[in-house]
């Protein structure tokens, strides 16, 4: 079980956490003049690297705030973890 | 094997607390600090076991937690189906029985439960060697020691030593479970560790030789063990057939104990450890293989073959082994740590990869002694050559599994069954490999063994569970404030996500059907009451919240006037529909919205991630009030005479309090918000009222409707009264893939107001084809017939040959009292266009046929909704 670092309450098991899939992916400033390919895109399509991404995640039972987070997805190590409003660090 | 005790000897054991013992029936003594294992060889038994698929006669193998042979059902004074004989320590009154490899769960044994306890410590070091103890002395903060034996000579000063205790996994970031065993009760320590030290090791591997499964036959570290903690010598003359260091000390501490020994070095040249046995005068034959072994069935020799080929035969009472070590890193490869081979050391060792928190030293690290090649004695018949003694394979079976095109150590695992045991293949596993490696004609190494998962020993179910067992399990039972009248009233409960809703209240000996039937006409000729506490609530605030909800549904919810009510759907980004309810409007910048029962949860969670992740800009806060708020749904043409006589100062009358309108008013004396929303399409009043008050209402709300024959209806009346109307339900006409106009709904989607979640995806070339499925309505043409719901329809009435083209299902299926017939919902191809169209249901072979409808059947004009 993860030990995931929220930003709000510090370190808590990964069970009061909920998953919310990749990170930094802006809702488009207007759907209406994406092509269909395009909405697609963001709808559907989704990264899936081998070693460092970036992912979202909730702190369902704790502050119920979403955060975003560095993790490999090779090894399940948390690099990161930092708030809504910050920059991914490095 | 002829074992006995030794004076003087023994440091695990407590010689001044001897204990009586019941094993097979028989009565058997011990000291405390002694396994079943060690008081058998005290008592001179040899073998007493067999093996679980041959049937072969078997012995005690190892000390430890692998043992392949030596397993007991613990009958008294608790129950435990199997275990190792070397796991079990004497305590009074303990009665054994030996198992052949499997056991048996009789039905009246009580589970096995545990304790579970979380632990935070800097350092968790696991083993309690050499190695473990060192390293618990030196680490920093607070310090976790845990050892899978019952003793820990010299336990560390600063570290909480667990004996009895095994770490049956490590997971991410230090996450370790603990096992601890003592006695009948047990406890499993959830230990999050800074930093975790394995220091669990290596497990002395056999050799394969003809006859190497015979009771007498034993691991050399075994037999050292056996002296060094319990005192017990396992026999008079003792083969040690040593291929490494370790079983050459094993051989001198045996000769040390008073036995005759003979070792058996497969080494051309001895080495410093031989010429240190041949100082103290004991007998080594270099370049030599053991062969075969004597014995009926228990060992009496050991047939040697020498370098030049010459046999002899040895007369011996016990035979050690000691084929060289394997690093015990199971627990880490449960992580995806990588294996290296080393040659020297002729074993498989941690790569080094692997989480930086986690440490491995000692021999689990590698530092094993150096050991002659030797796997398998070529000489004599393959299939007296023992690889894995619990399930009985021979080296033969692994040719054979070989020859049939398998390559990899999984897939022969998986053929053979080697590794699949108890002692998940402790002693068996590299073994195997290495038999494949050599019979592929592979070097050495060239694949290690099969991965190793947790748990590390076997772990009870129950007491996995622990304290979270019996009929509530995990998930929680919610129930309303109302729900002992339910109770008292007979209600038959139907289930909605953790809620119990009453399904429907059964009078005398109705069934479901006839207490359905007269709970539908009650409401449709007169009254009828419903617990709808359990719809989902949310508390909308704020300045931006009108904007946030026109965001979030496919309709207008900011120019809604205060104290109106409006119906919305709820999509997802796909499009299709996720939840519905209604928005109420209390105030400026303050909404009530209702969800379905179950998503409640999942439309808070909603809101939320947008509030938070992509409208931060919206001054918007949302709050659960599920369970703030208690519903009593009154409905039928006499609903507002009911309410009228319950008490209240509201103006019922219908131009004052219309439809889609709700009023803050007092009803039976207390403050309510009642609302004129309708899922029955009857005048209908919901009664939302404190929690508190919740029973009070409903008692006031029964006894006002006494003259009118008030009837409590439940989900089920429900879900018939709505279908009539053509009403979907979230989750049953739809399942993710329905759009609002696939449901008929496209009035609800305003594409003028603006951006909302799910509408570019309505206008995909996907969601636009003319041919998707279509909510209409399904008449059989036989009235009486009531289809199964998720019925397929098909359009011709002989079933074609697979694969039929399928138009849809049925989703809703009842009998109507209304109607006076049956009545259906369900989603077909292109439905709108077909309506009045026949269509068929497919009812195992048969169809039966039927009418595509209009999915409102009942009062489509709605002229009942103002009573």
């Amino acid at each position: 079980m993860l030990l995931i670092r929220c930003p709000w309450c510090g370190q808590r098991d990964e069970v009061e956490f909920t998953y919310g899939g990749q990170a930094h992916l802006a809702y488009p400033e207007d759907p209406a003049a994406l092509s269909d390919a395009e909405w697609a895109e963001f709808l559907f399509m989704r990264d899936n690297p081998k070693g460092e991404w970036a992912e979202r995640w909730m702190h369902a039972a704790g502050c119920r705030r979403w955060f975003n987070a560095i993790r490999d997805t090779a090894t399940y190590r948390m690099i990161a973890t930092y708030r809504m409003s910050e920059e991914p660090p490095g | 094997m002829t074992g006995r005790r030794l004076d003087g000897r023994g440091d695990w054991l407590d010689r001044s607390r001897p204990i009586t013992f019941t094993f097979d029936g028989r009565s058997m003594q011990g000291f405390t600090g002694d396994t079943v294992a060690s008081a058998l060889l005290a008592s001179g038994e040899v073998g007493g076991f067999v093996s679980p698929m041959a049937g072969r006669p078997r012995g005690v193998y190892a000390a430890s937690v692998e043992e392949p042979n030596a397993f007991v059902e613990i009958a008294e004074p608790w129950f435990e189906s199997i275990r190792p004989a070397t796991m079990v320590n004497l305590v009074d009154g303990l009665v054994a029985r030996s198992r052949a490899g499997v056991g048996v769960l009789p039905r009246t044994a009580a589970a096995r439960s545990a304790r579970h306890t979380h632990r935070h410590v800097e350092t968790l070091v696991i083993g309690a060697g050499r190695s473990g103890r060192a390293a618990a002395t030196i680490a920093e903060g607070r310090v976790l020691l845990v050892d899978e034996q019952a003793v820990v000579v010299d336990p560390p000063p600063n570290a909480i030593t667990l004996t009895s205790t095994t770490a049956t996994g490590i997971y991410d970031d230090g996450y370790v479970l603990c096992y601890q065993r003592d006695g009948a009760v047990d406890v499993f320590h959830h230990v999050r560790a800074a930093r975790v030290i394995l220091a669990t090791g290596a497990h002395e591997r056999p050799i394969a030789f003809v006859g190497n499964d015979r009771p007498g036959v034993m691991l050399a570290s075994a037999a050292r063990a056996y002296v060094e903690r319990y005192g017990v010598l396992v026999g008079d003359r003792i083969v040690v057939f040593s291929a490494d260091h370790a079983g050459h000390e094993a051989a001198e501490a045996l000769a040390g104990a008073g036995a005759h020994i003979v070792v058996v070095d497969p080494a051309v040249r001895p080495g410093p450890a031989t010429e240190r046995l041949r100082a103290a005068g004991i007998e080594v034959r270099m370049n030599a293989r053991v062969v075969a072994t004597d014995g009926d069935p228990a060992l009496t020799g050991v047939a040697v073959s020498a370098a030049d080929g010459q046999l002899t035969t040895l007369p011996a009472d016990a035979l050690a082994v000691s084929g060289g070590w394997n690093p015990a890193i199971q627990l880490a490869r449960g992580l995806g740590i990588g294996l290296r081979y080393d040659e020297d050391k002729t074993c498989f060792v941690h790569d080094g990869s692997g989480p930086d928190w986690l440490t491995v030293v000692g021999r689990a690290a590698g530092h094993v002694p150096s050991s002659f090649p030797i796997w398998v004695v070529d000489d004599g018949d393959d299939r007296e050559k023992y690889v894995e003694l619990q399930r009985d394979q021979t080296v033969a079976d692994v040719a054979d599994a070989v020859a049939g095109g398998l390559s990899n150590a999984e897939h022969v695992k998986r053929a053979t069954y080697i590794g699949t045991t108890i002692d998940q293949g402790r002693t068996s596993g590299v073994l195997t490999a290495e038999v494949v490696n050599r019979l592929l004609g592979w070097a050495p190494g060239a694949q290690g063994p099969t991965n190793a998962r947790p748990p590390y020993t076997p772990v009870p179910f129950s007491a996995l569970a622990g304290p979270d067992s019996g009929p509530v399990l995990l998930d929680p039972i919610r129930v309303t404030p109302i729900h002992a009248w339910h109770d008292a009233h007979g209600a038959v409960y139907e289930n909605v996500g953790q809620w119990k809703r009453p399904r429907y209240f059964p009078r005398g000996d109705e069934d479901m059907d006839a207490a359905v039937a007269r709970e539908c006409r009650a409401v449709r000729a007169s009254a009828g009451v419903l617990d709808a506490s359990t719809l989902g609530k949310i508390d909308v605030r704020g300045p931006d919240a009108g904007v946030f909800l026109d965001r979030m549904y496919t309709n207008r919810m900011s120019n809604l006037a205060v104290d109106s009510i409006r119906y919305g759907l709820m999509l997802g980004l796909d499009g299709m529909v996720f939840d519905d309810g209604v928005a109420m409007r209390i105030a400026d910048g303050h909404y009530v919205v209702t969800t379905t029962t179950g998503g409640a949860a999942g439309v808070m969670d909603r809101f939320e991630e947008w509030l938070q992740t992509e409208w931060t800009d919206l001054r918007v806060y949302c709050t659960s009030v599920t369970e703030q708020w208690s519903v009593v749904a009154v409905g039928g043409p006499r609903a507002r005479e009911v309410v009228a006589a319950a008490g209240t100062d509201a103006d019922l009358t219908n131009d004052a309090f219309p439809f889609m309108t709700f009023r803050g008013a007092s009803v039976a004396g207390v403050p309510a918000r009642i609302c004129r929303i309708s899922f029955t399409g009857d005048l209908s009043y919901e009664l939302h009222v404190s929690p508190w008050h919740a029973q009070h209402v409903w008692d006031a709300v029964m006894a006002a409707g006494e003259p009118v024959g008030i009837t409590p209806y439940g989900t089920e009346a429900m879900h018939v009264l709505r279908a009539e109307k053509g009403f979907v339900i979230v989750g049953q006409e739809t399942d993710g893939t329905q759009t609002p106009d696939d449901l008929g709904m496209s009035w609800i989607v305003n594409t003028g107001k603006g951006d909302f979640v799910g509408k570019r995806s309505l206008v995909r070339s996907d969601t636009l084809r003319d041919d998707r499925k279509q909510l209409v309505g399904v008449m059989t043409d036989d009235p009486s017939t009531v289809l199964v719901e998720g019925t397929q329809l098909i359009g011709d009435a002989t079933i074609p040959e697979p694969p039929a083209h399928m138009l849809g299902w049925v989703t809703s299926s009842y009998r109507s009292e209304a109607l006076g017939r049956s009545i259906a919902l369900a989603v077909v191809e292109a439905g709108r266009r077909h309506i009045g169209d026949e269509i068929h249901a497919v009812i195992g072979r048969e169809t039966v046929p039927c009418r595509v409808a209009d999915p409102v059947f009942y009062d489509p004009e709605g002229t009942r909704r103002d009573g």
